[in-house]
C-alpha cells in the first residue's frame, strides 16, 4: 500500500463482540457472529470475546440435530478467512464451567478478568449480546 | 457528541426498548446529534405500524417515528432479523428502514460512541 492511500483511508476502528450467552438457548450468539462477519468486510480491527454461559459456543463436537437448528459452531473455524483471530476467553467463566482450552474448538488466547477488562478499556466499539 | 444506538429488545416487553428512546431524547436535548438507531433481534418488532397498544400506554413505534421526523434520525431495521419476523416494508412505520448489519458497523466507525440496549 502506498502511503497516500494509507493517508486517504482513516484508521480502523477496534470493534469487539462480547459473547455472553449459551449458544442454542437464545439466538444472539449466532446473530453476533453474523454482525463479526459483516465488521470485517469494512476492514475493521475485529475480536470476539467469549464470557459467562458464552464460553460453551466454542465446545467442541456440538451435535444439533436434535434441536433441529443448524451447528454454527463450524463457522467460528473460518473465522481466520476473514481475518478475524482476536478470539479471547474468559479465564473465570472457563473454568468455572468445567472446560479447558483444547476444549474449545478454534485457537484462543485466555485472559483472566482483569485483563480482559483491559482489552475492553482499549476498545472504540463494544458490542454485547 | 455523534451517537449511534443499538436496539437489541422487542418493544413493550423490556424496558431496553423504552430506555433507548429516553436515552436518544435526552441526548438530543443536551444538544448531542443521534444519527442513526439501528434496531436488531426483536428489536425489529419497533417497526410495525400495525402495532396497537392499549390507549392509556405510550405507543413505542410511534414515538421512534416522531423523534426520527423531529431530529432527521435514520431508523434502520435489520434485514434478516426483520424478515425472520415478518417485518416487511408494506407493514414499516413512518421513519423506518430495512437494511442490512453493515449499517450498524458504519454507524459505529462515524459516532463517538455507539450505546447498546437490550436485555
Amino acid at each position: 500500500m502506498t502511503e497516500a492511500t494509507q493517508a486517504a483511508r482513516p484508521e480502523p476502528k477496534k470493534f469487539m463482540l462480547v459473547n455472553r450467552r449459551a449458544p442454542h438457548g437464545t439466538v444472539y450468539a449466532l446473530e453476533a457472529l453474523e454482525v463479526v462477519l459483516i465488521a470485517a468486510t469494512f476492514d475493521q480491527d475485529v475480536s470476539l470475546v467469549f464470557l459467562d454461559d458464552g464460553v460453551f459456543s466454542l465446545v467442541k463436537s456440538q451435535k444439533t440435530a436434535d434441536l433441529e437448528m443448524k451447528n454454527f459452531s463450524l463457522m467460528y473455524r473460518a473465522l481466520d478467512d476473514y481475518d478475524v483471530n482476536k478470539l479471547y476467553v474468559e479465564r473465570e467463566s472457563m473454568e468455572s464451567r468445567g472446560l479447558k482450552a483444547s476444549d474449545l474448538l478454534v485457537e484462543v488466547e485466555v485472559l483472566d478478568r482483569k485483563e480482559l477488562s483491559e482489552r475492553m478499556e482499549q476498545q472504540d466499539v463494544l458490542l454485547s449480546f | 457528541m455523534k451517537i449511534g444506538i443499538l436496539v437489541n429488545a422487542g418493544p413493550y416487553t423490556h424496558q431496553a426498548n423504552d430506555s433507548a428512546y429516553l436515552f436518544a431524547r435526552a441526548a438530543i436535548q443536551k444538544g448531542h446529534v443521534v444519527e442513526r438507531v439501528f434496531f436488531y433481534h426483536d428489536g425489529v418488532n419497533t417497526a410495525n405500524r400495525l402495532t396497537e397498544p392499549p390507549q392509556d400506554d405510550r405507543n413505542v413505534t410511534s414515538r421512534w417515528s416522531k423523534l426520527a421526523s423531529d431530529h432527521k434520525i435514520d431508523l434502520v431495521v435489520c434485514v434478516a432479523a426483520a424478515l425472520r419476523r415478518g417485518i416487511k416494508d408494506q407493514i414499516l412505520a413512518p421513519g423506518f428502514r430495512i437494511s442490512g448489519l453493515g449499517q450498524l458497523i458504519e454507524s459505529g466507525i462515524k459516532s463517538d460512541r455507539l450505546v447498546v440496549f437490550g436485555d
